[in-house]
C-alpha cells in the first residue's frame, strides 16, 4: 500500500503519462522513422533491378571508392592526435589546458562552408599557396588532398573528446604502476592504456568514421564535383538528385543511410561495454570519494 | 618547464604528446583560421561593414537565425518529452528507440536534405496532406525549420538523459509527502534541477542549425532575401568569384561561432557548478 501512494505520488497521471508517450513518440515516428523508411521506399520506387544498376553505375562505384579512400586517410591521423591530445590533458596538469579542451570543440562551432572556404583562401588559385602550388603542378584543391584536409578539420574533435574524459576517470595509477615496475613508455602505453582505453577509442572513431563519409558541406566547396574523381557519395547523391534521377539518388542515399544504421547499431554495442566498465572502475574506486 | 608545470611527472610523453597535438590542431585548425581572418582584414572597414550589412546578407542572417531559433525551441519542448518518457517509462522497443534518437548525428545531412523535400513536397507523404491545407513545407522557409529541427534533435535528448536519470527518486517522494502536487514538484523541484541541461542543450542545437547547410538546401527552395541560409549566400559568392564577399560573410559566421562555444562553454560550467553544489550538499546531509 505504501510504495503504492509513494508511486502516485511521485508519477505522472495515467492520462498524462499516455499523452506524453504519444507526443514523444510521434515527434520521434515524424522525424526520424518517416525519413528512414522514405529513404529506402524512394530507393526502391523502381524495383530491385533498377536499384541495383544505380549502384553499378561507373559514377556511383568511384564515388564509393573515393569515400572510402578519404576515410581510410583521415582515420589514422584523427586517432593519433585523438590519442595524444587525450594522455596530455587527462595525465598532466599544465597551464592552458581548458584553452586546449575548447579549441579541440572549435571544428564542431564552425559551419562546414566557412571550413571548406578557409581551405579554398589557402590552397586555391587566388590563394596563399596558390601560385607556388600552380607553378610545381601540385594539385590540392578541387582533388583528393583538400577534400582530406577539411575532412580532417571536420572530424578532429570526435575521438579525443571520448577519451578525455574517460582517461580522466581513469587516472594515472596504472600507469604510474606500469612505469615504476619497469616497463617503457611504448609498453606501458600497449599493455596498460590502450586495453583501458579501447572501447572509448572504437566509440570515436565509429563517429568520426560516420562523419567522414557523409559530410557534404566543406567536402561540396573544395571538391569541385568532377565526375567519376571526385566526387564522394554525398555529392554523387547531390548531382543526381538535382538532375531528377531520383532513383540514383535515393540508392546511393541508402547505401549511405545504410552506413548510418551499422553505425547506430555499432555505436549502440560500444555505449553498452563502455558502460560497463566505468560501472566496473567506479565500483573500484576506493570508498574515500563518498 | 618545471616552474611553468609544477613538478616533473612521473609518466612519460607529456612534452611529446602535447607537442604533437598543439601541432596539429595549430597546422589544421589555428593557422587556416587566421588565414581567413587575415584575408578578411585586407579589407578595409568600410568595406567589410558593406558586404555584412548588404541587403541580401541581412536577409539571410534572418533566415538563418529565425530558422535556428524556432527549429531549437521546437527541439526544446519535444526533446524534454522525448528524453522524459526514453528515461522514465517503459514501454516495448525503448532501447531500439532510445538508438534511433542519434539517426541525426549518423546519418550524412545531403541524405536528410533530399529525404525530407521528397516527403515534404506536394506529392511526397506528409506534403501531401498538409499543402491541402495550405501549408506549403518545402521549397519554402518553414522547410528550413523542419530541416534544422531533424539536424539538432539529439541535442537536447541526449544532454537531458543523464540529468534525468541522475535526479534521485527521494527529492520527488520528499516533495509528494511533503504535500506537493505533481505539478508542484516539477515546477519546483524538477524543473530547477533541468534548467542548465535544457539551456545547454537549447544552445548546442542552436548553434549547429546556424551553420547547417547539407539538409536545408534541397528542401529551402533557396530563393534570396526569402529562403536564403547565410552559408548558401557564401557559396552562391563563391560561385560568382566574390570570393572577397564570401570571407567578409564567413568571418562574420566565424566570429558567431566563437561566440556560441563562449556560450555552451559558460553554460556547462554552470551545469557543472549546480550539479557539484547539489552533489556537496547531499555529502554533507
Amino acid at each position: 500500500m505504501s510504495t503504492l501512494a509513494r508511486r502516485r505520488a511521485t508519477a505522472e497521471p495515467p492520462w498524462l503519462r499516455r499523452l506524453l508517450l504519444a507526443v514523444g513518440l510521434g515527434f520521434l515516428v515524424l522525424f526520424l522513422l518517416l525519413p528512414l523508411l522514405a529513404v529506402f521506399a524512394e530507393a526502391f520506387a523502381a524495383g530491385g533491378r533498377a536499384y541495383l544498376e544505380a549502384l553499378q553505375d561507373h559514377d556511383a562505384r568511384s564515388a564509393i571508392a573515393l569515400t572510402l579512400l578519404v576515410a581510410v586517410l583521415v582515420l589514422p591521423l584523427n586517432i593519433c592526435f585523438g590519442v595524444t591530445a587525450a594522455w596530455a590533458i587527462a595525465k598532466f596538469e599544465f597551464r592552458g589546458k581548458s584553452l586546449l579542451i575548447t579549441l579541440i570543440d572549435l571544428p564542431f562551432a564552425v559551419s562546414p562552408v566557412v571550413v571548406g572556404l578557409v581551405f579554398l583562401l589557402i590552397f586555391g588559385a587566388q590563394g596563399l599557396f596558390g601560385p607556388w602550388l600552380a607553378a610545381n603542378d601540385i594539385k590540392v584543391v578541387f582533388a583528393l588532398p583538400a577534400i582530406v584536409l577539411v575532412t580532417m578539420f571536420i572530424t578532429l574533435p570526435f575521438v579525443a573528446r571520448e577519451l578525455i574524459p574517460l582517461m580522466q576517470a581513469q587516472g594515472r595509477e596504472e600507469e604510474e604502476a606500469a612505469v615504476s615496475l619497469g616497463a617503457t613508455g611504448w609498453q606501458m602505453f600497449r599493455r596498460v592504456t590502450l586495453p583501458n582505453i579501447r572501447w572509448g577509442l572504437l566509440y570515436g572513431v565509429i563517429l568520426a568514421n560516420a562523419r567522414a563519409m557523409g559530410e557534404f558541406g566543406a567536402v561540396s566547396v573544395v571538391s569541385g564535383h568532377i565526375r567519376g574523381e571526385t566526387n564522394t557519395l554525398p555529392l554523387h547523391v547531390e548531382i543526381l538528385y538535382n538532375e531528377y534521377n531520383a532513383v540514383g539518388a535515393f540508392a546511393s542515399a541508402s547505401v549511405l543511410a545504410l552506413l548510418a544504421l551499422v553505425t547506430l547499431a555499432a555505436k549502440t554495442v560500444v555505449e553498452w561495454r563502455l558502460r560497463r566498465e566505468v560501472r566496473m572502475l567506479s565500483a573500484a574506486l576506493p570508498p574515500e570519494n563518498n | 618547464m618545471r616552474s611553468l608545470f609544477g613538478p616533473r611527472p612521473l609518466l612519460p610523453g607529456f612534452r611529446l604528446s602535447l607537442g604533437c597535438a598543439v601541432l596539429y590542431l595549430s597546422l589544421l585548425v589555428l593557422l587556416p583560421l587566421s588565414g581567413l581572418v587575415f584575408k578578411a582584414s585586407q579589407l578595409s572597414l568600410a568595406a567589410f561593414w558593406e558586404i555584412a550589412s548588404g541587403e541580401r546578407a541581412l536577409a539571410s542572417y534572418r533566415v538563418t537565425f529565425g530558422a535556428s531559433l524556432l527549429a531549437a525551441s521546437i527541439n526544446t519542448v519535444f526533446g524534454l518529452i522525448v528524453a522524459w518518457v526514453l528515461v522514465r517509462y517503459s514501454f516495448p522497443g525503448k532501447r531500439l528507440i532510445d538508438a534511433l534518437v542519434d539517426l541525426p548525428f549518423a546519418l550524412p545531412t545531403a541524405v536528410a536534405g533530399i529525404t525530407l523535400a521528397t516527403l515534404y513536397a506536394g506529392n511526397g507523404w506528409i506534403g501531401r496532406y498538409l499543402e491541402p491545407l495550405g501549408f506549403k513545407i518545402a521549397f519554402a522557409p518553414p522547410g528550413i525549420v523542419v530541416a534544422l529541427t531533424f539536424i539538432g534533435l539529439p541535442f537536447v535528448v541526449r544532454t537531458l538523459q543523464p540529468v534525468i536519470e541522475d535526479i534521485e527518486p527521494e527529492v520527488e517522494e520528499a516533495a509528494a509527502s511533503l504535500g506537493a502536487s505533481r505539478l508542484q514538484t516539477f515546477v519546483r523541484v524538477l524543473w530547477p534541477a533541468l534548467l542548465p541541461a535544457l539551456l545547454t542543450g537549447f544552445t548546442l542545437a542552436f548553434s549547429r542549425s546556424i551553420g547547417e547547410y547539407g539538409s536545408v538546401i534541397f528542401i529551402a527552395g533557396n530563393m534570396p532575401l526569402i529562403s536564403e541560409i547565410t552559408p548558401l549566400l557564401i557559396i552562391s559568392k563563391l560561385e560568382q568569384y566574390d570570393v572577397v564577399g564570401a570571407t567578409a560573410l564567413a568571418v562574420v559566421m566565424l566570429f558567431i561561432s566563437f561566440v556560441m562555444l563562449f556560450v555552451v562553454n559558460g553554460l556547462q560550467w554552470w551545469a557543472a557548478t549546480r550539479h557539484g553544489a547539489r552533489a556537496a550538499d547531499g555529502a554533507l546531509r
